[in-house]
Order: C-alpha cells, then structure tokens, then sequence
C-alpha cells in the first residue's frame, strides 16, 4: 500500500517536472547564498580565532613599554628573575609577513598553536630556525634561506619562529611580553622591577572580532535575506505541488489509505527532496563562498588589518549547517501545506482550490499581521538595546514589509481599475489584481532582495562618506614619519625644521579613563587640527580652548560609553578636564582623548614622540621622501604619504563594494528566478483566464505584451515600495546595529542615484523573468486556447 | 603543539628517543664520562656544556614546631641540544627547575624551563649560585648555600650548612649506570643541616631538619632498554644510604648502592647488593609507594613507605618524588625517586 | 450576403501527418438567418465555426464575412473581426474571471465602441440578471455564466452570432430558457446565428440545418 500510494504521489512530478525543478532549485539558491555566506563568515572566524591564539592577545595579559618602544633583553630577564613569569614575543614584517618570535620555553599553553611532530627536529627551531605557516607565507619568506613547515594551525598572513630566529632577521628588542595566567606569589611590583613598562589584561574578544563584527553582521544579515526569498519560493511551489494532489488524496483516501500515511509518505517525500536540494545548495554555496573569499579577505585586511585566508576549508559545521537551514526552510514551507493535507475532510470537492485566488478576508489578516509586526519593529526601536534587539528589529521590519506588500499592491490596482477609462486598461487592472496572490510570494522575494540592495549599498555608500571625509580628518598631514628611537627624532625634527611647514609631534600613552580602556594623544597646537577636525558636538572655540590647556576634545566611543558629553569632567592622573568637543572616529574600537601638548608633558613626563606628521605642499612629498630615506635611511614602513594611505583606503571599499555588489547580483538573480518561475507556474493556469479575451478580439501578441507589462508594473510598484523599507533597513544598520558593535554612529546619506538603477535591474530582472512565458504565451496555438471552451480539456 | 608537548620533545632529545626521558639515547659530540676522573672544586660544581646532562639535586626532610614531617625539593637540570656553550637566545642549553613542597595531606609543585645564554638561568662555580627566573641556590661557597624557590601556591627560603664532607658514588664519583657501561659524574653532599621559612596556603611555617644536595653529569647515563628507576636515599640513625634500581625493559633490574658512614666515609656496593622491592601500590597512579628495601651486608632489612603516596610531580616530565619513613632493622627518613611509570617512555 | 464559404478546408498536424478535419466546405448564409450545424463528435463541426469565428485559420478554401475573406487572415485582422463583427458563445469558461458580470456584459460592446448602457441593462432585465451584476463569474451557477455570455455578445450588436454548443453544460429546462432568450435576442437584431449542436431538439428550432460528417457538409 505503502509503495502504491508513494508511486501515486510522486507521479504527480513526472507530470509537473516544472515544479519539481522550482522546488529543488529554489531550496538550493537559498541554501547556496546562506551557506556560502556562512562558509565566508565561518573563515573569516576560524582565521581570527588563529590569530588569536598565535599572538596570544585574546588569552593573556600582555606587557609593553608605555611608549610603545621595545623592550630589552635585560629587562626580560630582570622581570624573570623577580618572579614574573612572562614571555618574550618579537615581531615585525618581513616581506609582507607578521613574523612571530617566540620563546617556546616561557611562552604560556596555548600559544602557537604549531603542528611540530614529535620526531621533528627541535634543535633546529631553537637553533638554525624553522619558520611555520601557511604555504603562501612559506613561499613569501623563502628568500629568508630558513626551513619552512607548512602549518595550517597557524593564522594566515602569520610566520612563527624561535624569537632567535625573528631576532636575527627583525633586528634586538622585544616587542612585548605575554604574562603566564599562573604567577608566583609575592612578586614584586612591575613599576618596581621595570618601570617605563605598562601592563594590558586579556583583551576578552579581540578587537579584530570587534572590529569585523559589523562586517560579518551585514553578511550574515545578506545570506538570511538571501535564504528567506528562497524560502518564499519553496513555499509557493511546495503549496502548489499540495494544493493540486488534493483530488489524488482524496482518491487515495477513499481507496483506503489512512491519511496520516499519506501527510508522512508526504513529509517524506519533502525531506527527499530538501536532502537533494540541499547538498545541492552546499556545493553551490562552496562555490559562491570560494570566489568571493579573496575580495572578502582583502577587504577585512585593508578594512581592519585581520588577516583572513583566500582559501576555504570544507568545515563539517559549516556544510551540516548548510544542510540544517535546508531541512528547516523546507518543514516552514511544507509544514502549513502538510497540515491542511490532514485537516481536509474526506468529501471535500476534490477540484483544486484556485490557489491564486485569496479572499479579501485572507488580505485582511495579511494586513493585521503586517500591522502587529511593523508595530513590534516600532516598539524594539524605541526601547530595544543590543545586537539581538537589532536582529528582531531587522526582522520584523523585513517580514511585516513583505507581508503588507500584496495588500499595498491590491489597494492600489485597484485604484487604478476605478480609473480606468478604456476596456483593456480595466481588464488589464483587474486581471493584474487577480494575479496577484499567485505572484506575491515572488514578489516580496522581489521587495526583500531590493530592500536588501537599497539597505546595504545605503550602509556602505554612507560608510564610505563618512570614512573618506574622517581620513581628511586623521591624515591631514602630508606625511608621517616615525623614528626609530629617541635620538633618530631628534635628529630628524632638527633636519625637518627648515624644511617644513610645521612638524607634528604625535605622542600618545594608553590609560584607562573613565574605566574605560583609551589613547591619550598630546596635539601641538596648529591650524591643522582646527581647519580639518570637525566635532559632533562642541563647545565654542573648542580647539582654541584645548591648545590654551583648558580641556580636552574625546571621541565618540569615549562619550557613548562612558557617558561623557561636552562640559562632563574626564579625569586623567588625577587631573580634571573638561570635555570641549566630541570628535567622530571611524578608525579604531577604543575611546581617545585629545589634550594639548604642554598639559600632555606635564601629565606624562618623558613620554618622547616617535611618530612625527609633517605639513608642506604636497608636490614637495616625493622629493623630501627621497632625501629622508638618503639621509636617514627611514625605510619603508617608516614614512607614510597621505595620498598612500587614502589611495589605499579606497581601493579598500571598492573590494567590499566589489563583494556586496557580487551578493547584490546574487539575490536579484534569486528574486528574479522566483519571478520566472511564478509566472512559468500561472502561465498554465492562465490560459483559461485569458482565452475570453482573446476570443473577444484581443490577437495572441497583445496578451503576450500585457503579460510583460505586468511582470514590469509588478517589479517596478515592488522596486517603489521597497525603497522605503531598504532605507529603514539602512537606519537599523547604521543607527541601531553600528553603534552595538563600533560604538559609533554613522551619519546616513541617500543616494537616489543608485537606487535608480537598482529599481530598473528590478525591473529588468523581471522583464527577463516574464519574457519568456510572454513569447510562449503569444505563440499559444489558437487550438490551445479553443480547447478551453470545449470539454475536451 | 602547545609548549608542554614542545618541552617534552625538548627534553627527550632528538629523534628516536630512547629510555626514560630520552636518557637512554647515543651522545653523539658529546663529552662521554671515563674512570679515573679528578674533580676540580669549586669548578666542578658549575656546569659542564660539553655534556648533554646535569643536574643539581636537592631534596631535604624537615620538621615543623609541631612534629609535622615535610619534604622540599629543590631541582635545577641542565640539558644540552648540543655540546657548546652558544650566547643570547641561540644557545643549544637548556635549564629546568623543579621545586616541591610535600606535607602529609598535599603536595606543590611547580617548573620553571628557560633557556641559557641570556641570564635566566645558570650556574657558576664560584663563589657558588645556581638560578632560574627567582629561584636560587646561592652562597659564598657550596658549605653556606640560601635557597628560595616560589610557585603559585607556595614558596620557601632556607638556610643550608653543610655538616660533613663531599661522598663519591661509584668509584671516585664515576658511577656505572648498566652492565653495558653507561655511567655519570656522581656526588653528593649529604649532610646540610637546614633551617627556614615554608610559606603555604595556611601560612608560615619555620622548619628545621636535614637535605641531601646530588650532584651528577652525563652524556647517557642510561642504556637503551632502560625504562626507569626507583632511587633512594635513606639517613639510618646517623648513616646514610643511597641505593637505586635500573629497571631493563626486560623485567630485569640493574642496581647500585653507596653506603655513607656518619663521618662521611662511602662504600659502593655493585649490582645485586642492594635490593629494593615493592610492597603495595598506592595513590590515585597506582605507583608503588612501600618497599621492602635490603643490603644484607649492612644488615638493612628496612621497610620504606611514602609520607605522602600522591607525590606526584606533574611537570613536563612527570614522575614520583617525595619523602619517605623507614623502619624495620633501622629507623630514619629519606627520599624515594621513581621515574618511567606512567606515560613518559616513548 | 453575410456569410459565403467556399471549397473550405482544414487540417491539424499530428506526429502521423496532417488529419484533416474539414474538406470541400462550401456554405452560405444571409443576414437574419438562423442555422443548426449539427453532426457526430469529431465530425469538424466546432472546427468549422472557429473558422468563421476568426479564432483559427483555414488551410484552404474562402470564407467571407460580409464579403471580406477571412481564411487566412492576419491575427490583427482576425481580431478586428471578432471585435466588432462576430459574437461567439461558447460551450463553457466564456467569461472573463477577474471581471464581474455588468464588466463582463460590457466589456465586447467597449472593445468594439459600441456600448450602449442602456442596451447592457436591458439584456441583463431580460436574461435575469439584473441580481447579479456585482458578482463575479466564479459566483455564478452555469446556466447564469451562459446566459452572461449571450448578454455580452448581444450587447456588441453583431452582425453574426455563432454558437458552439451554448446549453452543451445545462440541464433540459436551463437549455430551453437560454435558447429561447438567444433566439428572441437575435432575431430584434437582426443578426444571423450560426449553432453548432449535437441535440436534435434543439436543432429543429432553428430555420436551417446542415449535417456534417466527417469534414464534409451533407
């Protein structure tokens, strides 16, 4: 019995393999872009947890000199000695590579996470040297003469060695200490033993995990946008394929089969075809996570200095999640389908349900719950903090936006049939209208997958803005130096100081303020800083009142976290300022505060700055470049230009737009496929609707031309619709999600120019969509359409 | 690989280890012991880099104002990756320190590793310290020694007097360690007399009592198919004796015992000598912590049994060790080292 | 003349070759006419009336439609023709589902610019629907949907009305009541109604009656 009514059931795809193919293939596009964007995500965290753990940041406390310089050997052992149990860590680029020295004897569990055999050759990585990483880093540092073993273990961009080895190639001085968790009792006080030194806790998630977190929250946020338009299809099409079995479950039913056998031979079949369609989809999301990777990587690179392979691994987690999502789309999608199966009277009329028609009734719950959902995105808005809070907002705004739209969309065709004067244009409305429950589900895959577009290149676009006019802000200068010591700044402040228009010292101690870890920075008054800076919130004359020693100006991070605002006290070694200003800054996860030189020397004595900015005309750059590096052998690394560091910058956003607008592409191609094949499914049910007219005088071709036109008014009313709703997406991510995870807050700018071509891809992918049930539809044989009105269909 | 592991491999040598530790395994360049030796002191209490092990040895037991027994260690071992000297961070010398507090309800332990060449870790001769990070055995000379060692949950600083002369195991200090020949440069300095400060969880306690400092060097003491020893070393009202047992892969034991008069006069006993079997296994390792040792020509018959049977020393190279009471032909304390019983032999 | 058909014939392709279904049709009818075509199932019969409908096209032959020939013409011309000069009932599904009855009825008397709303609420009153003009036909019993369609095609005032099977769906007495009403309708017109029917019955109400059997007129 059971084979019986399994062969019944599945012949209904034999007959339908249009359907089954949407079913399948709408379930792997979903699939594909959630996977693939998790495979990135799950990459991208897989590199920053080796990161972690090869430099150790995450899990120990550290210890650096306060000026940032580096430590000697003797003060190492000094500290040692005393009983602090810590571990020298040399580091520095070489060819493009983080080279890591460690001291595998002092050096905490959990450090360098080194794939060394047990046979392996120890003598050689304390002695001779044996580098380890990734091939690529292996490869980089070849010309180096030393023994590389390939690591996958160790974070990409990363080289580890014995700290003998990084010594030899990076010059003496330690870089930092890392601070064993388990100390000896009564030790001395670090001040007492080292002083100059300054001790960091555990960074509890790295500032890299911080940093990326916005990223990887708009990807994620991308692939479950993306999955949920696939999902509408499956949910079409899965409705459709149970909506026309209804008269064979009932055949089956009154033949003797018992319904909960049918609803789990059902239930099975679905689970089939969610497995197949989901492997499916894994495959295509390794696929779309695989040539997306290298630009994801560059841009978290130049982005936020995380160092990301360019290549995937095929992750257990991530391609069983894959499945997951698949099998869980698939329950949401058939689970109401499944259930109206078994609720279905026995002698209920066997003849389907016209699917595509929704009772006004049906409109009006869609409206209420659109309602109750928008309201609850109201509500989180209003009261809601936190990354989860935003999440629901993102939700509920995103779902009820969706829901209202065929309610929106029937008001206003209906609108326009009042209107209508001449008879084609009322039939045209009208039967727009009735078409619409049939092609809601695509279209609001339509309106997320724009809103989406619109939401997302809006955050990256205001992103972009505001982060170009902050680097006119921070690298004002033309250049910066940064000398090596003491003595090579002196020298070099000497040397500039007729050469010149103003030097810059830029000094800067790490302190906690308020709490709150921070920079403190000590500006040398100058035009510079007034003409470029631009405060959020300021007291008047604010950078005048900062160089006469009156106050400091602080940034935004400083101020949302700890409360401070213009007038508030910020208390440093004891001393009170008030806040005069509050600067935006895009740059770095941790608060600054900026006061005035002298009152920066007096608070912190002997603090020297390294790190110079210069002003000068800029076409004097190259040559005064030149003359440093002749006279002063400042290398690379020790001078940036301006225009470098801003070229850089940009070539940096045009990777991410290069990666969002690759996504973008992606889910307009999904929402337009649902389109084609929502129409491809009416176009059958269509011909009974149409042949009236046609057989009233309209010719073939004119229904074919008002099928596209419909398919265009549809995508482009929806493209309309959906700008509000990507905007309000754009607000949440800027005002809501940025500020959880940055702790600032971006300015947001419209950019109507993109959304323009955004609506006409819209609308083009939907002209694509409809093109082809439009032509077959112009060439239906007339004996097609007569079947119609004679009992031979 | 976290740097446990590395340590492991540090230790253990280069490839194919080979007996407990590694220490079974073929000197190659390095200075290998002979007969015959002449020490040279204070010089010979320093450090010797052309041999590929050494160690500095000290265990003590003492006594608390209340009675309560407690056993210290105090260990510094050298290891060589190769048999020179090398300066800053790429010196081939390798230092480990042990230090170790044993009470009869606990027992602390903790390790130091730090590599030679930048002043972590050393020894010079004269006037005599030894060191790693904080800890230190230091004096004018190897009679008058302060020692401090520290760890998370203890610390100690004690004074050592040493009461009686150098002792020579083996012949002269050249202690044959198989019937294959491997042998070690082997003195001791059994007769400190101690007094200090044990600094532990419940607080101070000033003890007094007695140490036992070993000195020895090598290039492979072991032979290939040794797996481990039991060594111990015993005060016998006023005598003292060292004994240990070699065990082969084979189930067979090779061992050696020295035999210390109260002036410090030593006889050595070849193997066969000296027996030491296990009573009863005790403790959360199932190791065994009473012995029935005997040199019937002393007429010891002794029964030797843990303070503490959970003296386990869970460092890189882990093992047993701690302080001991004897009874039966004679009454006295000691140390009990056992080594190559759980999980280290590669 | 308003209908003149000449050596007519028509073929449908298949995977065996061409089946023809009509062959040698000649047939001519004046305006006021009212003619039964009547033959077994298969016989061509529904063919033949598509043809003079304008719905489909003929292989060879000439069909004139108040002296136009219509045998091949273009889709654009054909359309013209069903437009504005021809009305068709057809057996079922003649309405349009997303308008509702007074749009339906409307609808071919506005293509053709022709409307009249006079004429469309009388034809309701008289075909009794003057209840149902804001339904949709999905809300309608069979018998009203037909007598919808024949409300629409009157409302356009054709010159020829054709009817392939209209009562085909309908019990006796509906059959009767539709069939009355078209008659009585078509003749105010003036118009002249070609019937395809299988039903002798109803055949024999009409003025004149050709049998076709197997694609030939007899």
């Amino acid at each position: 019995m059971t084979r019986a009514g399994l062969a019944a059931l599945l012949s209904h795809w034999r007959r339908s393999p249009l359907q089954l193919f949407t079913l399948v293939a709408g379930l792997a596009l979903a699939t594909a872009l959630w996977s693939g964007v998790q495979a990135i995500n799950a990459e991208a965290r897989a590199s920053y947890d080796a990161a972690a753990a090869t430099l150790g940041e995450a899990q120990f406390a550290q210890i650096t000199r306060a000026d940032g310089g580096p430590i000697a050997r003797d003060t190492y052992v000094a500290l040692r000695r005393a009983g602090w149990l810590v571990s020298p860590v040399i580091e520095g680029r070489l060819e493009g590579v983080r080279l890591i020295g460690v001291e595998p004897l002092t050096a905490p569990g959990g450090i360098g996470p080194v794939a060394l055999d047990a046979g392996d050759d120890l003598p050689g990585f304390l002695g001779e040297g044996i580098l380890f990483g990734r091939a690529e880093v292996l490869a980089a540092l070849s010309g180096t003469g030393l023994r590389g073993i390939e690591a996958p273990d160790v974070a990409p961009g990363i080289a580890l060695t014995d700290i003998g080895v990084a010594e030899r190639l990076l010059g003496p001085g330690i870089s930092r200490l890392i601070v064993a968790p388990a100390q000896p009792r009564d030790r001395p006080d670090l001040a007492q033993v080292a002083p100059g030194l300054v001790l960091q806790p555990p960074q509890a998630g790295s500032d890299i995990g911080r940093l990326t977190d916005s990223f990887h929250l708009n990807l994620t946020a991308f692939g479950l946008l993306s999955f949920a338009v696939g999902i509408f299809i499956v949910h079409g099409a899965i409705g459709l394929a149970v909506e026309q079995r209804r008269p064979m479950v009932r055949t089956l039913r009154a033949l003797g089969m018992p319904l909960a056998r049918i609803v789990t031979l059902m239930a099975a079949e679905l689970l089939a075809l969610a497995l197949v369609a989901g492997a499916l989809g894994v495959a295509l999301g390794y696929g779309i996570a695989a040539a997306l990777l290298p630009d994801v990587a560059a841009t978290l690179r130049g982005l936020y200095g995380a160092e990301v392979a360019g290549t995937l691994q095929l992750r257990p987690a991530w391609w069983l999640s894959g499945l997951g999502i698949a099998l869980a789309g698939t329950a949401l999608a058939g689970g109401r389908a499944l259930a109206q199966v078994a609720r279905m009277p026995l002698l209920a009329s066997a003849r389907p349900r016209a699917w595509a028609m929704q009772s006004r009734r049906g409109l009006v719950m869609q409206a209420a719950l659109a309602g109750v959902l928008l309201g609850l995105a109201g509500l989180v808005a209003a009261l809601g903090s936190g990354l989860v809070a935003g999440f629901v907002l993102l939700g509920a705004l995103l779902l009820g936006g969706a829901l209202l739209l065929p309610v929106v969309l029937s008001a206003l065709l209906a609108t326009a049939e009042a209107r209508a004067r001449r008879p084609v244009a009322g039939w045209f409305w009208a039967d727009t209208r009735q078409q619409l429950p049939g092609l809601s589900l695509a279209l609001m895959a339509l309106l997320l997958a724009m809103a989406a577009n619109v939401g997302v290149s809006t955050m990256v676009g205001s992103f972009r803005l505001t982060f170009v006019g902050f680097l006119d802000q921070v690298l004002a200068s033309e250049l910066y130096l940064t000398a090596e010591d003491d003595a090579q700044a002196e020298a070099l402040t000497d040397w500039l100081e007729p050469r010149v228009d103003a030097i810059l010292p830029i000094r800067n101690v790490e302190r906690d303020v308020a709490g709150l870890p921070a920079e403190v920075f000590g500006n040398r008054p100058h035009a510079t800083y007034r003409d470029n800076w631009r405060f959020l919130q300021s007291a008047p004359g604010a950078w005048e009142a900062v160089d006469a020693g009156a106050g400091v100006v602080i940034n935004e991070q400083l101020s949302r976290r700890a409360g401070l605002a213009v007038g508030d006290a910020v208390v440093l070694e004891g001393a009170a300022f008030e806040v005069l200003g509050v600067y935006g800054d895009y740059g770095n996860p941790i608060g600054q505060v900026i006061l005035t030189e002298a009152a920066f020397e007096r608070l912190f004595p002997g603090v020297e700055a390294l790190r110079f900015g210069l002003r000068l005309p800029p076409d004097a750059v190259p040559a005064l470049e030149a003359a440093l590096r002749d006279d002063f052998g400042l290398g690379e690394g020790r001078m940036i230009d301006q225009a470098g560091i801003k070229a850089i910058s940009m070539q940096v956003f045009e990777r991410t737009f290069a990666v969002t607008a690759a996504l973008n592409v992606l889910t307009l191609a999904v929402a337009g496929f649902a389109m084609l094949m929502s129409l491809l499914t009416l176009a059958a049910m269509r011909l009974p609707q149409l042949a009236p007219v046609w057989a009233l005088g309209l010719t073939r071709a004119d229904l074919g031309r008002a099928e596209l036109l419909r398919a265009l008014l549809l995508a482009a009313l929806t493209a309309v619709l959906a700008l509000p709703l990507g905007l309000a997406l754009a607000w949440v991510l800027l005002a809501v999600v940025n500020v959880e995870a940055f702790g600032w807050r971006l300015p947001m700018a419209l950019f109507p120019g993109d959304y323009a071509r955004l609506g006409l891809f819209a609308c083009l992918a939907a002209l694509i969509a409809a093109l082809w049930p439009a032509r077959r539809l112009a060439r239906t044989p007339p004996a097609e359409l007569l079947k119609v009105f004679t009992n031979e269909r | 690989m976290n740097v446990r592991a590395l340590t492991l491999i540090l230790l253990a040598g280069p490839a194919g280890a080979q007996g407990f530790a590694g220490l079974g395994t073929q000197a190659e360049g390095f200075a290998i012991p002979a007969p015959g030796y002449a020490f040279d002191f204070p010089a010979d209490h320093g450090a010797h880099p052309a041999y590929r092990i050494e160690w500095w040895y000290l265990t003590a037991n003492l006594t608390g104002p209340d009675g309560t027994p407690y056993g210290l260690q105090w260990t510094l071992f050298r290891s060589a990756l190769a048999p020179e000297d090398g300066s800053g961070w790429d010196t081939p010398q390798l230092w480990m320190g042990h230090a170790a507090v044993t009470t009869p309800e606990a027992h602390f332990v903790t390790e130091r590793l730090a590599r030679g060449g930048i002043g972590q870790a050393g020894v010079v001769a004269d006037p005599f310290a030894a060191w790693i990070d904080d800890w230190q055995l230091a004096g004018p000379d190897f009679d008058q020694l302060e020692m401090t060692a520290s760890g998370p949950d203890f610390a100690y600083d004690m004074a050592l007097s040493a009461e009686g002369p150098l002792v020579f195991h083996g012949d002269a200090g050249y202690s044959v360690k198989s019937a294959e020949g491997q042998a070690s440069y082997y003195y001791s300095q059994p007769f400190y007399a101690v007094d200090g400060v044990l600094s532990l969880p419940q607080g101070d306690i000033p003890v007094t009592g007695r140490a036992w400092l070993d000195r020895e060097w090598s290039s492979q003491p072991l032979s290939g198919d040794q797996t481990g020893w039991d060594w111990f070393s015993l005060t016998l009202e006023g005598a003292k004796l060292m004994g240990f047992r070699l065990r082969q892969a084979d189930g067979s034991a090779y061992t050696y015992a020295t035999w210390i008069d109260p002036d410090g006069a030593a006889t050595a006993y070849s193997d066969g000598a000296f027996i030491a079997e296990p009573l009863a296994r005790d403790g959360a390792r199932d190791i065994p912590t009473t012995w029935r040792v005997t040199l019937p020509d002393r007429g010891v018959d002794v029964t030797v049994q843990a303070l503490n049977p959970e003296a386990w020393m869970a460092v890189s190279i882990p093992y047993w060790e701690g302080p001991v009471t004897v009874s039966g032909s004679h009454d006295g304390t000691g140390y009990l080292e056992m080594t190559g019983y759980e999980g280290t032999s590669p | 003349m308003l209908l003149d058909l000449r050596d007519v014939s028509k073929s449908y392709p298949s995977a065996d070759g061409p089946i023809p279904v009509l062959s040698g049709i000649a047939l001519s009818m004046a305006a006021g006419e009212t003619l039964a075509l009547t033959g077994e199932s298969g016989s061509g019969k529904s063919t033949l009336l598509h043809l003079v409908g304008g719905l489909d096209s003929a292989d060879g032959g000439v069909i004139e439609v108040e002296g136009r020939d219509i045998a091949r013409a273009a889709d654009r011309d054909r359309a013209a023709l069903r437009r504005g000069t021809v009305g068709v009932v057809f057996q079922q599904f003649n309405l349009i589902p997303s308008l509702d009855v007074a749009a339906n009825i409307a609808f071919q008397a506005r293509l053709a610019a022709r409307h009249d709303p006079d004429l469309c609420a009388a034809l309701a009153t008289r075909l009794g629907l003057a209840a149902q003009l804001g339904k949709y036909p999905e809300q309608l019993s069979g018998g009203q949907q037909q007598r919808v369609a024949i409300a629409r095609t009157l409302a356009a005032r054709p010159r020829l009305v054709l009817a392939d099977e209209p009562t085909g769906n309908l019990d006796e007495a509906s059959a009767d009541t539709v069939l009355d009403a078209m008659l009585e309708l078509v003749a105010e017109s003036g118009a002249g109604l070609l019937m395809v029917t299988h039903s002798e019955r109803l055949a024999a109400r009409m003025g004149r009656r050709l049998h076709l059997a197997q694609g030939r007129l007899a």
